[in-house]
């Protein structure tokens, strides 16, 4: 396997007025599964379509192994894609669309049919595609982006409209195709899907890169890890803990949110004031709660997209 | 050499697939939709039909039982001769002959040459008493040998004209100028056929002197005996649509054979081709008389490829094709034009750019994928029907001009290539306009539209369609030709396209070019 990246760097692009892409910048490293994740309308389908040469940026470019999308010979063969499951002739069967695409790249139909039973369509392969299920159909785009045996994968929603059996299968497919040394981008408007699947994750807003690190990093960075503290006497608690350097919240009768120091200085402070407690338990922030720190401010997008930037 | 790395290319040349890679992959998606392969089959199962009952449709009463060649005109059947090359003819003219053997000379000295035209229309039966004096322009007389006096046969002649001056002209439909000018008592012309073997060459000479050959020909086959002599013939004098016959009449003096002074006394006078029942019409049969030394003959008709299709409300081999061809090429239209629209519409355009970056190759490719088709389609049914409705239509009566293969071919060819052309420039339009409804109305109003209306408006609306709109590939299906030597009204009405098939054709392969272009440049600007 020819390891290769994806380089997106300083892309813009304006559809009239809404500034879709505002210097777009991350890089897709080869043999991890990076998380593309952002609120609908974040620019997220805009990119993948600028780094697959659908759409031209006004500023910035993308590269897929060093080159442009349209300098690739047989396309397919360097970057597989799943933009729009959906995208389908209603009336030809899925074998005869994954053979056009096939020919396109100079594969035969052999090719056509391990990518078939490698997604586990081929007993309705030769169906016509119009009565698949959206899961069968997902299933279908990723076959197709399997056909050129590429070294980078991008999956724009791969889990839409899927059961959750489909699910554990993707993840562990892309995982183990990262693990072959591709390079995997995945993009996702939940944090949930990522978790437990992605090496790193770039989330996105409003156009731009608004972090960009690993999962471990993303998540010692929270600042939401806190200490709940259960305790009959939460005033005095309180009392104790504050000039100690902690930040107390009353998050329900009898409980305490502590933040800015951790369990074992939370007991030290308590016992040396000889307050009672209950439990004293670490709260660990979950990659959810780091998205939504970072996208609380992208409240704009959230609230009534429908999933896709006005054009 | 230097090691210099290669610059990196510039974003926009596109590496992307083999043509023949991306052919392939737009072949298998149109025959894996099964409704697209269903409906060109339909359209060519219509053309078909359409062409067949078109051909099979019109009935000529009160001529049963004609004559090979001939047609049926109030009741009695008129013959249209056939030229040694298969061509219909006109072979109507006033011969004063006489055998001559093996090699050998005709000489005479022509010494005036003038003429009358009728003031009735030429579907009247002409008399001399309704006349005026006139000569047409392309009234003839001069020296002719040919093997055989019977209408359409191989024959030279060298002659004066009415105003195209000294020709040379054989079989019909080759002609050669030679010296200008026109024949007046004070410029009178010696003219000269010499036979030497099977080549026959004509002379021109103001003196006697000095010879100015005009043209020869070699006439394989020919005969040891043929007949020589003198002739006149005069065509039918255009004003405007309006034809009006005429009657050249020409003095021969120091006429000679083999230098000698000939005894034309003996020679025999014939009217060729001006009978009741000749197609070609004629002012007056024929006439000639000896004066002194000279001959003065009278002839009406012509020597000449026939153009008067017309006239004759004949067919030709390519008249029962166009109903059938507008419906394919309808379907063509909407083939091709689904055939893009609905990669726009389920967002599949995206998936095929993915797999070929190169967005012109894809148009193009897709263009030829349906045009080949189409073509292959339409040159099965056009191979059938243009034989089998030439057939109907004579086994019914009517007169077919004939066609030689070379002209049946390209009938067939071309035809098959406007439909094919029609889904390539359909296929661009449809790529710029995106929606099938919208698909579908333009490339109907750039093909069918003109071409409804140039066949149902006639006219100078319809040639000027048939020169500027895609409508110019019906020049194509052109099964008649122009001749210089024969003037004419060479109008749509009277079955001649303003264009040549070549340069008809031409400007449909204009159009597409520019719409591929147009289309391409649009495709890599907008985003997929």
């Amino acid at each position: 396997m020819i390891e290769q990246t994806i380089e997106v760097s300083g892309l813009r692009k304006r559809f009239g007025q809404t500034l879709a892409l505002d210097g777009m910048t991350f890089t897709v490293a080869p043999g991890r599964v990076t998380g593309f994740v952002g609120p609908n309308g974040a620019g997220k389908s805009t990119t993948i379509r600028v780094i697959l040469g659908l759409d031209t940026p006004d500023e910035g470019r993308a590269l897929v192994g060093g080159n442009a999308y349209q300098n690739l010979f047989h396309p397919l063969r360097h970057v597989g894609a799943l933009v729009d499951a959906g995208a389908l002739q209603p009336s030809r069967t899925a074998r005869n669309h994954l053979l056009w695409m096939a020919r396109s790249q100079d594969l035969d139909h052999r090719r056509v049919d391990e990518v078939i039973e490698l997604v586990g369509l081929t007993s309705a392969a030769r169906r016509k595609a119009g009565g698949y299920s959206l899961g069968m159909r997902q299933r279908l785009g990723i076959a197709a982006a399997m056909l050129g045996d590429p070294p980078v994968l991008i999956l724009d929603e791969p889990f839409n409209g899927m059961d959750p059996e489909g699910i554990i299968w993707v993840r562990h497919f892309l995982r183990s195709l990262a693990e072959q040394g591709r390079a995997v981008l995945v993009s996702s408007h939940l944090m949930s899907e990522l978790q437990d699947m992605a090496d790193q994750v770039v989330v996105v807003g409003r156009g731009r890169v608004l972090a960009d690190a690993s999962v471990d990093e993303l998540l010692a960075r929270a600042s939401s890890d806190h200490v709940l503290l259960r305790t009959p006497e939460p005033a005095e608690a309180a009392i104790a803990l504050e000039p100690a350097g902690g930040e107390v919240a009353v998050t329900d009768r009898g409980t305490l949110a502590v933040s800015g120091m951790g369990a074992q200085r939370v007991v030290e402070v308590l016992n040396r004031a000889a307050i009672g407690f209950s439990e004293v338990t670490t709260q660990r922030a979950s990659l959810e709660d780091v998205y939504l720190q970072l996208t609380g401010g992208e409240a704009e997008f959230r609230a009534g997209s429908d999933g896709r930037v006005a054009r | 050499m230097s090691l210099t790395s290669t610059p990196p290319r510039p974003a926009r040349t596109p590496a992307s697939n083999r043509f023949r890679s991306v052919l392939w992959a737009e072949w298998i998606k149109l025959r894996t939709v099964r409704g697209w392969i269903i409906a060109l089959v339909l359209g060519a199962t219509a053309m078909f039909f359409l062409c067949y009952e078109v051909a099979a449709g019109p009935e000529t009463g009160g001529c049963s039982g004609l004559p090979a060649g001939a047609v049926c005109t109030t009741g009695s059947p008129t013959v249209i001769p056939t030229g040694p090359g298969g061509e219909a003819v006109a072979d109507s003219y006033q011969f004063v002959h006489r055998t001559l053997t093996g090699d050998g000379t005709i000489t005479a000295e022509i010494t005036s040459l003038t003429g009358v035209i009728s003031t009735n229309r030429a579907n009247v039966q002409g008399s001399l008493s309704s006349s005026h004096p006139g000569l047409a322009a392309w009234a003839k007389a001069g020296l002719l040998l040919t093997p055989s006096t019977r209408q359409g046969s191989a024959y030279a002649a060298v002659m004066a004209t009415g105003i195209h001056g000294i020709r040379y002209q054989y079989d019909y439909t080759h002609d050669s100028a030679g010296p200008k000018g026109t024949i007046t008592t004070s410029t009178p012309r010696w003219l000269r056929l010499v036979r030497s073997g099977d080549t026959i060459a004509g002379y021109a000479s103001t003196n006697a002197q000095s010879w100015t050959e005009v043209g020869s020909v070699r006439l394989s086959g020919l005969p040891a005996a043929v007949q020589v002599g003198l002739f006149a013939t005069s065509p039918v004098d255009f004003h405007g649509a309006t034809g009006y016959p005429t009657l050249a009449t020409a003095t021969f003096d120091h006429i000679a054979i083999n230098d000698a002074p000939a005894a034309t006394k003996s020679w025999l006078g014939q009217d060729i081709g001006t009978g009741r029942n000749a197609f070609y019409p004629t002012l007056a049969t024929g006439s000639y008389h000896h004066s002194g030394t000279s001959v003065v003959v009278s002839g009406s008709g012509d020597i000449a490829p026939a153009v008067v299709q017309g006239l004759m409300g004949t067919h030709t081999a390519s008249s029962s094709l166009l109903l059938g061809l507008i419906v394919g090429l309808l379907l063509v239209i909407v083939v091709a034009a689904m055939f893009i629209t609905t990669e726009y519409r389920r967002g599949l355009i995206r998936t095929t750019f993915t797999a070929i970056p190169a967005r012109g190759r894809v148009l193009v490719a897709k263009g030829l994928v349906v045009g080949v088709v189409a073509f292959v389609l339409s040159v099965v049914v056009m191979a059938v029907i243009v034989p089998l409705g030439q057939h109907l239509l004579r086994s019914h009566g009517n007169y077919v001009f004939p066609a030689t293969t070379f002209t049946q071919v390209r009938i067939v060819v071309g035809a098959s290539g406007l439909v094919a052309m029609a889904a390539i420039v359909v296929t661009a339009l449809s790529a710029m306009v995106r929606r099938p409804a919208a698909a579908i109305t333009a490339g109907t109003a750039a093909f069918l539209l003109p071409f409804i209306v140039a066949s149902a408006a006639g006219g100078s609306t319809a040639e000027w369609l048939l020169r500027l709109t895609p409508a110019a590939g019906l020049s194509m299906l052109q099964a008649l030709t122009q001749y210089g030597q024969v003037s004419y009204t060479y109008t749509l009405g009277n079955g001649y396209y303003p264009l040549s098939p070549l340069a008809g054709f031409a400007v449909l392969c204009g159009y597409t070019l520019v719409a591929l272009a147009a289309a391409t440049v649009l495709l890599h600007r907008r985003d997929a």
